[in-house]
């Protein structure tokens, strides 16, 4: 399962010129700032935006090439614009009917009801689209695009023109989604939160162009990523809650190379969860220190580090087992502790965050 | 000292021009809204010159317009060879001259309002249709058309008001046929002609009261004072 994107095109001031081969299961970001292309590339391959001379094939289905053009309405894609785009003179109700009795393979009841529960708008079906709040009219737009029973879904910053609670009430539901009805999603965003907490690849995109692409975890933990983060650059790995100390309110994480002590959000032992840590975050010591008030402290190896953007910083990777992690330190420091790679030292880890 | 208008020729009169302005607003309904739709949308060159023929009847004198159309479709004019030819005879001095006629006189006020409803709705909606599976001419009827009804209602009102109240192009292309071609606004002119005020003031009066109903109805319908 795969999707084949190629697409040229030419404006005055903006170029999009990708050749991608993405992988049609799970999340793939298309990361990038305002004006990377990565709003055109998705409605390109929902055929929103005429490239000519553009390939498309989704699971080995041509839906674009030079002899084949494939009109939006026929490709099996739920789509989630920035702004929810619900059709003003339709209830909620009505907005779900329009893609579900427009699709060849109606849903079942069963899955109508499944979907309005995973989106929690079961109280909301008799109201008008402004009688909703942003969140809610958002979370309508992405069961409507989920009631055609889409094969690929495109969301386009379906969290962007929220404020940070209403995110914060939608991310949990875009999370099921995935594990729960295992649609392809193509998820544009420029917010790496957003990213670190959702997708399984990314394609970082700049200028038109896609500079980097692969899993999430070793994408992110590049020291050349194209794209500086500054603040955001950190690490996303997976990890399973193994125990939970009720007296501390702590749980302890295990990952692939180590454990982690985290503050205990409530998730259940034996779960799997995703751990971001910020570089920021990671400090480097070249002897263990046990009088510092810092829990997480880990073995690691240096295996290379680069420059920031800033002449005082340096970013350092390092391997903790077969994790990789990024540390944020001035060049000063980085020097002083003679950082070669190879050497070996102890990370000082600040933050853990559990995210998804 | 007022009396009853009881001519029956009134009666005519008015029956006449409602049956006129009733026809021609459906019509225009038909035939505006795909011109609406295309000068909504297109990026043609050709939008600026259909655009400015489709407002001339905006700025040009009545008379103007009937003297035209009165040539076209006359025995010497290509609509009235073509009429004539295909058994149908001559169009001037006939209600489906008037028709013809006012279909052209009124087109602005359906168009534009339709055209300005279309443009509001934008590109968003149609693509959200799209991506749910409506075809182009789906989406059109199930969002575009139910999205736009203030812009239809509008449009439907002005037209049918902008009819009735037309008085040169019916007198330089219709005449004055009682029955056939005389509509009140007409018929008012005529009463005065002959110093029939009486009846002149029913009529007046009529169309006074119906005018202002007219756009009470559409300002109290559109308040937002998008009309145009």
């Amino acid at each position: 399962m795969s999707i084949e994107a190629r697409f040229r095109l030419d404006y005055p001031g903006f170029t999009l010129d990708v050749d991608l081969s993405l992988p049609a299961t799970g999340v793939t970001a298309l990361f990038g700032h305002s004006g990377s292309g990565k709003t055109t590339l998705l409605r390109a391959i929902a055929g929103l935006e005429r490239v000519p001379g553009g390939r498309l094939v989704f699971d080995g289905a041509v839906w674009q090439d030079d002899a084949t053009w494939l009109p939006t309405h026929r490709r099996p894609l739920g789509y989630v614009f920035q702004e929810a785009s619900l059709f003003p003179h339709l209830s909620v109700r009505g907005n779900l009917d329009y893609g579900m009795k427009r699709t060849w393979r109606r849903p079942a009841g069963a899955d109508f009801q499944t979907i309005v529960d995973l989106l929690g708008i079961g109280a909301l079906l008799d109201r008008k689209p402004d009688r909703l709040s942003g969140g809610e009219r958002q979370r309508v737009a992405i069961a409507r695009a989920l009631l055609t029973q889409p094969r690929l879904l495109l969301m386009d910053e379906p969290l962007a023109a929220l404020d940070l609670a209403r995110k914060e009430e939608i991310l949990p539901y875009l999370e099921q989604l995935d594990e729960v009805l295992h649609i392809p999603m193509l998820y544009v965003s420029h917010a790496p939160d957003e990213v670190a907490r959702l997708a399984d690849h990314i394609v970082v995109l700049d200028g038109g162009r896609a500079l980097a692409a692969g899993p999430l975890t070793e994408t992110l933990a590049r020291l050349d990523l194209p794209i500086r983060l500054g603040e955001d650059a950190g690490a996303v790995f997976a990890a399973t809650v193994a125990e939970r100390d009720a007296e501390w309110h702590l749980a302890r994480v295990e990952f692939d190379g180590g454990e982690l002590w985290v503050r205990d959000s409530g998730v259940a032992v034996g779960r799997r969860v995703r751990v971001r840590i910020l570089a920021r975050d990671v400090s480097i010591a070249n002897s263990r220190h046990d009088d510092v008030s810092i829990m997480n402290l880990l073995p690691a190896t240096v295996i290379a580090h680069a420059g920031e953007d800033h002449p005082s910083a340096v970013l350092v990777q390092l391997s903790v087992g077969a994790t990789k992690l990024l540390a944020r330190l001035t060049r000063r420091s980085a020097q002083r502790l003679d950082l070669a790679p190879g050497r070996e030292v102890w990370v000082q880890i600040k933050a853990v965050a559990l995210i998804g | 000292m007022l009396s009853l208008p009881n001519l029956a020729s009134d009666f005519a009169a008015i029956w006449l021009t409602f049956k006129l302005a009733t026809v021609v607003t459906l019509i225009l309904l038909l035939i505006g809204t795909p011109i609406a739709w295309w000068l909504a949308r297109t990026r043609s060159w050709w939008k600026g010159p259909v655009g400015a023929i489709v407002a001339l009847p905006i700025v040009l004198p009545p008379t103007v317009l009937g003297f035209y159309l009165l040539l076209v479709m006359g025995p010497q004019g290509a609509v009235g060879q073509f009429t004539e030819w295909a058994g149908i005879g001559l169009l001037p001095f006939t209600f489906w001259g008037l028709v013809v006629a006012s279909v052209f006189y009124s087109m602005p006020f359906v168009v534009q309002p339709i055209q300005n409803a279309f443009e509001a709705i934008g590109e968003r909606p149609l693509e959200a249709a799209a991506t749910l599976r409506a075809s182009p001419l789906d989406a059109f009827f199930s969002v575009a058309v139910p999205l736009a009804k203030p812009g239809f209602i509008t449009a439907a009102i002005l037209g049918f008001a902008h009819t009735v109240g037309e008085f040169g192009v019916v007198l330089m292309i219709g005449g004055n046929i009682p029955e056939k071609t005389r509509v009140v606004s007409v018929l008012i002119y005529d009463h005065v002609e002959a110093l029939e005020y009486t009846q002149a003031h029913w009529l007046a009066g009529g169309m006074l009261i119906f005018s202002f109903f007219v756009l009470l109805a559409l300002y109290s319908l559109n308040p937002s004072g998008k009309r145009k």
